[in-house]
């Protein structure tokens, strides 16, 4: 299994992004002042010439990427997720989706695991945001690994993106001798008949905690690591609906509009089954320590076995 | 400017303003008063300064043009028309079911069209953008950018402004299409927004004043901005929203409508008039 050190994926963007670069002299790396955080400071110490501060000014930054983008460049603009998908969602649409320009937008500091600063930056709406706008990708990934391969196929693929990033350092579960990462194809993390839980992003550790928890005491679920929202993995839910008969989705979002609407839209469609939806149920966030507000909000190990186990009566 | 090149460019600016009305009376809808107020800065663009071939609108070294006012495309489409990049009978059918020619520009259907725009203050950025990759790339391409006057009152166009003063780009050229009126009334009733010059200059832009009908103003000014070193430049053209037909002419009402059949007509004669005139 991974390593235990504890890192953020926001981190392992800014790293994915150097290494990236190495090969790639097309990529520019744009911020929004919030460098340090996002951790694209990272890109900026290695490509000083290849990274712009566009100031606190992300509906700029958007139009900015969109310009490099349509004169061959391939931008990844980074803020945190409330601006970038949130202040700036009108010039992501316009500017980057409408056109559809090859422009990888970062939100950092997503969910409520920002913590102290609270609500005002506690976006826990993006993936919805960005899920509306036609053919733009959304990419949530849930460890230092899957980021790694995630930015790349990000710069694979020919067009706009969006990729979630997390402040909280987290533990890799992945295997990086045998991870591989295909865009819009979800992980079966754990094999389970009783029902099945499909998690997305930094939750997606604490949901595997939880239902080897439950195998231990013979409650038999399945785990699937969704880390592409859109466009999302039709078979892997079918496949999960059809033989376990119920889906529990987890997600650090607002429970409209996120992962589980995803996989309930899928499901209402081809296999109906009854869809739990776990996350942040239609309100905001507040300030604390991340750790505590994970469990406060029921997204912790602990708080999503009970939660499970209360959902499939085991 | 010699006599013989400025009479033809006279020629095609009302070539371009009989086209973007057909545009606009054919569609039932659309924003003639801005359209014909930009025409003869576009014609300008199009037909003397920008370094563009429509036999290869991709061309990475091309020079760029970036339609932030998005709504006056129908002056865009009819220079992009007139100068080869598709056929005018496009224009006929601008804004209908399954036309090429969409309500506001659309870089992926429309040869020539280099960025998608309409909603305001997000086409100047894009043009940052892009002079921003020129730089980087080594490219000499230049890259033009047209705003209203009205559209400056978007916050998004100062974010724009300080960012392309701080990269010093100055291969970019902004202008400003000042025809003093928006959709609710004059600019200046609506939001007050004066001493456009002086707020481009404190963000660190050369600032060029022209009458942005005199193709030899207009002439200067590029020419200008093309010696500049450093810095940015904008030209804010002053401008008669409507120009070239009578009752259009300086109508806040015209921002946004078409003409009737009666009104295309009387258009029409007038802006033919001026082409017999300039012909004779």
């Amino acid at each position: 299994m991974g390593e235990t050190k504890k890192i953020a994926t926001r981190e392992s963007f800014g790293m994915a992004l150097c290494e990236l670069a190495k090969e790639h002299d097309d990529i520019i790396v744009l911020d929004a002042d919030l460098a340090a955080a996002t951790k694209t400071e990272i890109f900026k110490k290695a490509y000083p010439d290849r990274f712009f501060d566009c100031g606190i000014a992300e509906a700029n930054m958007i139009g900015v990427a969109a310009g490099l983008a349509a004169a061959g460049k391939v931008p990844f603009a980074a803020s945190f997720a409330m601006f970038s998908t949130g202040r700036a969602y009108e010039q992501v649409r316009n500017s980057v989706g409408y056109p559809h320009l090859n422009v990888k937008i970062a939100g950092s500091h997503a969910g409520i695991t920002v913590g102290e600063d609270g609500a005002t930056h506690q976006c826990c709406e993006d993936l919805a945001l960005m899920r509306t706008i036609p053919g733009m990708v959304v990419i949530n990934p849930a460890d230092h690994y899957e980021m790694v391969e995630a930015v790349k196929a990000a710069y694979a693929y020919n067009g706009p993106v969006y990729i979630r990033l997390g402040r909280l350092a987290i533990e890799s579960f992945n295997d990086p001798d045998n991870y591989t990462f295909e865009l819009g194809k979800g992980i079966t993390l754990e094999e389970g008949t009783d029902c099945t839980v499909i998690a997305t992003g930094l939750v997606v550790n604490e949901a595997l905690k939880a239902v080897r928890a439950l195998k231990e005491r013979g409650v038999n679920v399945r785990l699937i690591n969704m880390h592409t929202i859109k466009p999302i993995d039709k078979d892997i839910i079918i496949k999960a609906a059809k033989e376990t008969g119920r889906i529990i989705t987890v997600e650090e979002h607002n429970i409209i509009g996120g992962l589980g609407e995803a996989v309930a839209a899928v499901t209402s469609e081809f296999c109906p089954v009854p869809v739990n939806r776990i996350g942040v149920q239609d309100v905001y966030g507040h300030s604390g320590p991340a750790l505590e507000l994970l469990a406060e909000f029921g997204l912790d190990a602990a708080g999503l076995e009970k939660k499970i186990s209360e959902i499939i009566g085991k | 400017m010699e006599q013989t090149e400025l009479l033809n460019l006279k020629k095609t600016a009302c070539n371009v303003r009989l086209w973007a009305v057909e545009g606009v009376f054919n569609a039932k809808s659309g924003h003639p008063g801005g359209s014909l107020s930009a025409a003869d800065i576009m014609t300008y663009l199009y037909f003397k300064e920008m370094n563009v071939d429509p036999a290869n609108p991709k061309d990475p070294d091309r020079d760029r043009f970036v339609l932030s006012k998005g709504h006056c495309c129908p002056a865009l489409y009819a220079a992009l028309a007139l100068k080869g990049y598709f056929s005018t009978d496009e224009i006929k059918v601008l804004r209908h079911v399954g036309a090429m020619l969409q309500g506001h520009p659309d870089m992926k259907g429309t040869p020539g069209v280099d960025m998608s725009s309409g909603s305001l203050g997000q086409g100047i950025s894009a043009a940052c953008g892009m002079a921003l990759a020129g730089k980087l790339s080594g490219k000499s391409y230049r890259t033009y950018a047209m705003l209203g006057d009205g559209e400056c009152e978007e916050g998004q166009v100062w974010e724009a402004a300080m960012f392309a003063s701080h990269n010093k780009l100055d291969n970019l050229c902004a202008i400003v299409d000042y025809n003093g009126l928006q959709i609710d009334g004059t600019v200046m009733d609506v939001a007050g927004l004066d001493t456009l010059s002086e707020k481009f200059a404190s963000f660190g832009f050369e600032v060029i004043e022209i009458n942005g009908h005199d193709f030899g103003e207009i002439e200067a000014a590029f020419n200008k901005a093309k010696t500049v070193k450093g810095r940015p430049t904008v030209i804010i053209a002053k401008t008669v929203k409507g120009k070239g037909v009578s009752f259009m002419e300086n109508q806040v009402g015209w921002h946004g409508k078409a003409p009737n059949a009666d009104q295309y007509k009387v258009a029409m004669d007038e802006l033919n008039a001026q082409l017999k005139a300039l012909e004779a």
